[in-house]
């Protein structure tokens, strides 16, 4: 257990074993890349044909949603979009394994998340058209606003999490009751002091709180590689809760590892890390050119894991779904598309003092003051209203 | 009639460059289908058409730089089409759409199959192989379950999803194509290193990516180039006058396809002497009449450093790293240098000495889409078997994605050339400047070979070695390539030095 070259400490290739290209032994899988079910002893779990078409749709008409707004950014009706593509199975799997009661505290490309919360895509689109702040109510969906700044929202949910104790909502055994906190984040927030701050302290105060980190290989441009010398999951070891690794683009073991996560932060166990391994196909954002700082074999190699191709050829193979349920789909996802469209064109332009109504849940007099005076200002032109 | 306006596609751009239109007045278009090309600071980006219908008019000329806001084409409704017919319908619809979406963020996403990938049905199939991937023997064969499913099922959905990816992910295909057709032919000896006469670090050109990409495909090295540009930095323009034909495909010599790239009736071609090609001739003229060349060759039995290099996969320390019989010869002639130093020596006309190097930089001769290219692996001697064949497999996968510096290429003491990988016996190599000797890798193959007294099959290469015969003797130079021959037909004899 020494260093070859003679140092102290562990070799961590004794320790956690040779890099490991596909997710290494660890990996939770429930659905195969060629579509076929795999069983698990810790986490296996028998799905409806119903729920499974559920999966697949979300997963489509979500790809659909990123696809548009691709698109719009390029027609100039959007300043940025952040891409999702490649990671739908692991929001959709977090997105629908988190109940009404539980929050979820989103980064800024949970488009799949915020479509399971049941947030109209077109709120996202205003977000990233700039026509408001994304200033969805987040009690509304129980689901945060998207935020910007790298694994803020960690420390939020954690602080979150801890209220919902106080609030008495945790290991009451009433399930309807009882609830915990979905914390999103990437495996490049990994790196920041926020979420390690947030680990800590959800640890000490066995807050109920999944830490859900999409680790889809890249920080922009910095590869996992060089953000961890361990797998991320193992972390957790270090702040004293669990960690596992799930296949991200597995829609069936990322749903069955999150909720049986958010079982155990509800129930009073404390918290989890979800560390849900996959890739993110596309650029960083539409302002981003990954092939300046990747290799192509690596995207061709993900290309074969599919998320949704995998649970189509599973639905396919097993009779789960007709001609006439992808065909349905289909139109459906072009009708969302149109919808997005023309939604996003349709957007009214914000007035110049509705920012003055987005600072406090009470307007202080002081603010009131400056809305005002900044309205007699804009009377002063000429054709102002 | 709806007017598309040049979109800022990156984060406060205020102008980019027309650089193709995919479409041309007369065309049909459907809402995202790929229309126009263009290169802003940041990146070349494809623009997916915002509006259904026939093109009425393109506004800007290619080649024109416009800022954002500008309209740049005009498409009428659907239903529009005037009795106007266009001059002609699009020559080959397919070839306008084979899309380079180099930037996976470039195309945004659309109507199914009006979605860029519209040729997808000639290239899918052969898609995945093209690349084969390192999988267990069952795996594959559920993939090939899949890929039936697909075949015999694929709905429209199914085809949008796949198109969808395919799009945009393009750029791997795309780049896979290109690393799959060397451009060296069989001639394949190595050129000079263009940096080898200056510093490390000195060489550093600016130019903006997208350019850096055109020089990429056009194999056209920046270094070569006088700027014009802004701020001294290398435009689109001087590349293009660099590789001859603005946007055409330079022909590379030797590669596939060049007796046939002629226009039918012409018997002669001129192809400007540019670009890498002229830093080769150049390099490869110096060195060839400026350093006396000899070249030895031997034929020995390889069969030994084959065995040995199938024991070495099977051994952990080996496990993902590429093990070939070019490692072996690589640590072969590293370690015979020990006894004839003088081979990794460099000729100092100007200070009238001979420089005997006591580390290695170790050339590797690597066939990529730009051209031929020695990068080295920086003091080879003081590595490992298994750091050795890392290095030779990080300097080769680099090189051949068309990434390596001009660093990885300077200060080189020795270079190996592997024609065997083009199924060739040996060749004379020409010594890559700057240096005193080069060795050959020809082809293994099984042949008879006489044991004992008895004919037996065995793999048998020819190796050459090429020297400096300024101040490297005959018995210097021939000591050396049978040491070489003497630990790759008995790798245990590697134990003598």
């Amino acid at each position: 257990m020494t260093h070859a070259d003679g140092g102290f400490g562990p070799d961590l290739v004794e320790v956690f074993g040779p890099r490991q290209e596909d997710g290494g032994p660890e990996l939770i899988q429930l659905l195969s890349p060629e579509g076929e079910r795999i069983h698990h002893p810790e986490f296996d779990m028998d799905f409806s044909a119903d729920q499974l078409r559920g999966f697949y749709r979300d997963m489509v008409l979500v790809r659909r949603i990123d696809v548009e707004a691709t698109a719009l950014q390029r027609h100039g009706e959007l300043g940025i979009w952040a891409q999702l593509l490649g990671q739908e199975a692991a929001q959709i799997g977090a997105g629908r394994a988190a109940r009404p009661q539980d929050f979820v505290f989103p980064t800024y490309r949970e488009h799949g998340v915020a479509w399971c919360r049941g947030l109209d895509p077109l709120k996202l689109l205003g977000l990233f058209r700039g026509v408001d702040h994304g200033d969805w109510d987040p009690s509304e969906y129980n689901f945060s606003l998207y935020t910007i700044v790298i694994g803020a929202q960690t420390l939020h949910a954690t602080g979150y999490a801890m209220g919902m104790q106080r609030d008495g909502v945790v290991g009451t055994g009433d399930p309807e009751r009882d609830a915990a906190v979905l914390a999103h984040f990437g495996d490049g927030a990994s790196s920041q002091g926020d979420v390690n701050e947030s680990f800590i302290f959800a640890a000490s105060y066995n807050a109920p709180v999944v830490f859900f980190c999409q680790n889809n290989q890249w920080a922009i441009s910095e590869p996992i590689e060089r953000q961890s010398r361990i797998p991320l999951f193992q972390r957790a070891l270090g702040f004293g809760f669990p960690g596992l690794r799930v296949d991200g683009n597995d829609v069936l073991a990322t749903y069955a590892v999150t909720q049986a996560a958010l079982q155990r932060a509800r129930d009073g166990q404390g918290p989890t890390l979800v560390e849900a391994y996959t890739y993110r196909m596309g650029a960083h954002t539409t302002t981003d050119d990954p092939t300046r700082y990747r290799v192509s074999d690596d995207v061709e190699r993900w290309k074969l894991k599919d998320p949704i191709a995998r649970l189509e050829v599973y639905l396919k193979r097993n009779g789960l779904a007709d001609e006439q349920f992808f065909a349905d789909l289909a139109e459906e996802a072009a009708a969302l598309g149109h919808t997005l469209r023309e939604g996003c064109k349709a957007m009214p332009d914000p007035k110049p003092l509705d920012i003055f109504d987005r600072v406090y849940s009470e307007t202080t007099p002081e603010l009131v003051a400056q809305r005002d005076g900044f309205a007699a200002y804009l009377a002063t032109f000429e054709g102002a209203h | 009639m709806p007017e598309y306006l040049l979109p800022d596609v990156g984060e406060g751009l205020t102008e980019a460059e027309i650089v193709t239109w995919k479409v041309k007045v007369g065309d049909q278009v459907a809402i995202n289908d790929v229309v126009v090309e263009i290169e802003t600071a940041k990146s070349l980006v494809e623009l997916p058409s915002p509006y259904a219908g026939e093109v009425t008019a393109i506004l800007v000329a290619e080649g024109e730089t416009v800022p954002v806001g500008t309209p740049i084409i005009a498409i009428g409704a659907p239903a529009e089409a005037t009795g106007e017919a266009p001059e002609s319908p699009a020559s080959d619809p397919k070839a306008d759409m084979v899309i380079d979406l180099s930037n996976p963020a470039a195309s945004g996403g659309g109507e199914g199959e009006s979605l860029v990938g519209r040729n997808k049905a000639d290239r899918g199939p052969t898609r995945r192989a093209r690349r084969p991937l390192v999988e267990a023997a069952g795996e594959r064969t559920a993939r090939a379950d899949v890929h039936d499913l697909y075949n015999q099922n694929a709905t429209d959905q199914h085809a949008k999803v796949e198109h969808i990816v395919s799009a945009v992910l393009g750029d791997a295909e795309h780049q896979a194509r290109a690393a799959g057709e060397p451009t060296a032919g069989p001639v394949s000896l190595p050129a000079e290193t263009p940096a080898a006469t200056e510093a490390a670090g000195d060489v550093r050109v600016l130019a903006k990516p997208p350019v850096r990409k055109l020089a990429k495909d056009l194999g056209v090295d920046l270094r070569s180039l006088e700027p014009t540009g802004p701020d001294g930095t290398v435009s689109r323009a001087d590349v293009e006058q660099a590789a001859g034909a603005p946007g055409s495909d330079t022909p590379t010599p030797g590669g596939p396809g060049y007796a046939a790239s002629g226009a039918p009736g012409e018997r002669e071609t001129r192809e400007p002497i540019k670009g890498v090609r002229k830093m080769m001739a150049s390099a490869m003229t110096d060195s060839a009449f400026s350093a006396p060349h000899v070249t030895e060759w031997m034929t020995i039995d390889a069969t030994a450093t084959l065995d040995l290099v199938a024991r070495l996969k099977e051994r952990r320390e080996f496990k993902g790293v590429k093990v070939s019989p070019l490692l072996v010869f690589a640590r072969a002639v590293l370690l015979a240098m020990r006894r004839t130093p003088m081979i990794n020596s460099t000729w100092d006309e100007a200070a009238g000495e001979v420089v005997v190097k006591h580390y290695v930089n170790l050339g590797i001769a690597a066939a990529t889409p730009r051209g031929l290219v020695v990068p080295n692996v920086k003091d080879a001697h003081a590595l490992s078997l298994v750091e050795l064949a890392r290095a030779i497999e990080e300097l080769t996968a680099t090189a051949r994605e068309g990434r390596t510096q001009p660093a990885d290429m300077a200060s080189g003491t020795f270079t190996i050339t592997n024609v065997g990988v083009f199924g060739v016996d040996a060749g004379t190599p020409i010594i890559n400047r700057g240096e005193s000797a080069i060795l050959c890798m020809g082809a293994i193959q099984p042949k008879p070979w006489v044991v004992g007294d008895q004919v037996v099959p065995r793999q048998v290469t020819t190796i050459a070695l090429s020297f400096d015969h300024r101040h490297i003797d005959g018995a210097t130079g021939s000591q050396f390539l049978a040491d070489v021959a003497g630990i790759i037909s008995d790798p245990a004899t590697a134990l003598l030095f």
